[in-house]
């Protein structure tokens, strides 16, 4: 193939500068976790595994981060019931008010996050709700729902109808058909949009910081640590939650090329 | 509807699936969600603009306030706060355009160069999104530590008489916009991507072949193809940006001259009680974002794809 409008070699090195400085800010956080720190993290002391191995003697980090990870599983479990339900209404049904609703799916993810944070947090305020973690979990499902039924419709279109056709055709029941076929087939956009809200709802900061109260989620912790300077062991955690996710879509990824690779060759 | 933008990189409604008109099964299906959000999402916002004409409480009381109709609200929160107001759509306009410099030659890249392996673009697409996977405030914090005045890049810049020997990264713009920039790039290179893995690279040929130079084949044929791409992701950063506090904020790469609108939401709300002044600030940043991006996306005629 000719070259268009980048010089032969100059695209594939411009490509690995980017990665590289993509990348900078992980590699330092992942370094820093194994500086021999005390207090703060600011200077290289020495090499350590203590931080890995001993990350809950840090006062408060593992259990902000446990408070992430609870916050994170149930508003995805809701999210994604949620969402996927009007991602199949929203491609298989005619109703009115179509736009309308269309309109309300897109308007949270169109709203900067402060807006979001601050609305909620007067509507707590005026109701004189307590704020705590089920207000997270309220913040976060209210705005991963919307990113959820983008992914999830996305595969409910592709779906071939004919399939639910020949289930109603062999007498399945609407849910026998629903859950042995329709389900199944949905699966890999749910996952996607599962993980895609976890992530969403775990990295959150800024509408957290609005409903939180006095609870404590690791970006929350992050952030109130970085007045004074953030442990080593908050750079312990954000390293292994990296290398774990890395690792699960390295392998997804490699195991779907050589399953294509397999198919290809018959 | 401008929003649907951002829905792009789904395929159209499918017109294989027969659509039925179901009245009950659509409403059982789309009840709870919609709910939802009229709950949390349409009244919170119905309620921020209440409180945003809330005028101080009789009673005096120190973050009290009654229910009133104080238009002047605005008045004050425009006249105080605009230098903050400014910074937020400034740096935000720069951060999305040298987000889109960055991202655009990196996405034709992954894109278009590497389409024949498979295996390699994932990997790449990876790398790409790998930032999502680590805390953004712990990689904003690891660029402030990078360029802190003590690091070797601040030495090597005052001692090249770039930087006065008084002079420093963190705190200045220059700091906030980079750290806006990198952390949505992401959000610029996947829609970019997306247009750009599309692309048919026939016509690029055709474009040639009919003796078009390399940057005109650009300007005709890519830009205008990938344009849907460069919508999508400008507005995907663009708004996150006007909104954003984390980078601004003087405990990361700002200082007390960077502060942008999301700065101020979050004092006045979360440390001097000032809600109405809060949530007119809100309110104004949202009323003119809708408005930009209504008239952008006009702009750019692409109405057709909402």
């Amino acid at each position: 193939m000719k070259n268009f409008s980048f010089g032969k070699a100059a695209l594939p090195i411009y490509a690995v500068l980017a990665f590289i400085y993509l990348l900078i800010p992980i590699g330092y956080t992942f370094v820093f976790s194994f500086n021999d720190s005390l207090k703060t993290n600011l200077i290289w002391r020495g090499f350590t595994f203590d931080k890995w191995t001993g990350v809950c003697q840090q006062q408060g980090v593992c259990e902000a981060f446990g408070n992430s990870i609870l916050i994170g599983v149930i508003s995805t479990v809701v999210a994604t019931a949620l969402g996927t339900m009007i991602a199949i209404a929203l491609v298989r049904y005619r109703f009115k008010f179509r736009s309308a609703v269309s309109l309300l799916l897109f308007l949270p993810m169109a709203t900067p996050e402060v807006v979001l944070g601050a609305g909620l947090a007067s509507q707590f305020f005026a109701t004189g709700t307590q704020k705590g973690i089920t207000t997270i979990i309220i913040a976060h499902i209210m705005f991963c729902l919307s990113f959820v039924v983008v992914t999830v419709k996305a595969r409910v279109a592709s779906l071939d109808p004919a399939l639910e056709e020949a289930g109603r055709d062999l007498y399945g029941s609407p849910s026998q058909v629903f859950w042995k076929i329709t389900f199944p087939l949905l699966l890999p956009g749910i996952m996607a949009a599962a993980l895609l809200s976890f992530a969403l709802s775990f990295d959150d900061f800024i509408i957290t910081n609005f409903n939180s109260g006095a609870a404590m989620t690791f970006p929350k912790y992050v952030y109130t640590a970085a007045a004074r300077g953030i442990p080593a062991e908050a750079n312990v955690i954000g390293s292994g939650v990296f290398l774990l996710a890395i690792a699960i879509v390295v392998t997804v990824q490699v195991r779907s090329a050589a399953k294509a690779k397999r198919l290809r060759k018959g | 509807m401008a929003f649907a933008a951002f829905g792009q990189s789904a395929p159209a409604a499918s017109t294989a699936a027969p659509v039925k008109s179901g009245g009950r099964v659509a409403l059982f299906l789309l009840l709870p969600g919609l709910a939802y959000l009229a709950l949390f999402f349409l009244t919170p916002l119905i309620s921020l603009i209440v409180t945003s004409l809330q005028v101080p409480s009789a009673s005096g009381l120190y973050g009290a306030f009654d229910y009133g109709f104080a238009i002047e609200n605005y008045w004050i929160v425009i006249e105080s706060y605009l230098p903050q107001i400014m910074h937020s759509f400034l740096y935000a306009l720069i951060a999305t355009l040298a987000a889109l410099v960055i991202s655009y030659p990196l996405a034709y890249f992954i894109g278009v160069k590497i389409r024949s392996r498979p295996l390699l673009q994932g990997l790449m697409l990876t790398l790409v999104i790998a930032p999502f996977f680590i805390s953004f405030l712990l990689r904003t914090f690891a660029w402030k530590q990078l360029f802190s005045n003590e690091s070797w890049i601040v030495t090597t810049l005052q001692s090249l008489h770039i930087l006065a020997p008084d002079q420093y990264l963190v705190g200045t713009p220059f700091m906030v916009i980079f750290g806006l920039t990198y952390n949505f790039i992401p959000f610029m290179t996947l829609p970019l991507y997306t247009s750009l893995e599309r692309l048919d690279t026939r016509l690029l040929e055709a474009g040639s072949d009919l003796y078009a130079s390399a940057s005109q084949v650009f300007r005709k044929i890519t830009l205008p193809l990938t344009l849907p791409g460069i919508i999508s992701g400008t507005l995907l950063t663009f708004i996150p940006i006007a909104g954003d506090y984390v980078n601004a904020s003087g405990d990361f790469l700002g200082g007390t001259e960077t502060a942008m609108i999301g700065n101020v939401v979050e004092s006045k709300y979360l440390v001097s009680n000032n809600y109405p002044a809060a949530s007119a600030l809100s309110v104004l940043l949202m009323g003119v974002i809708l408005i930009l991006v209504t008239v952008y996306v006009r702009k750019s005629g692409t109405e057709d794809l909402l």
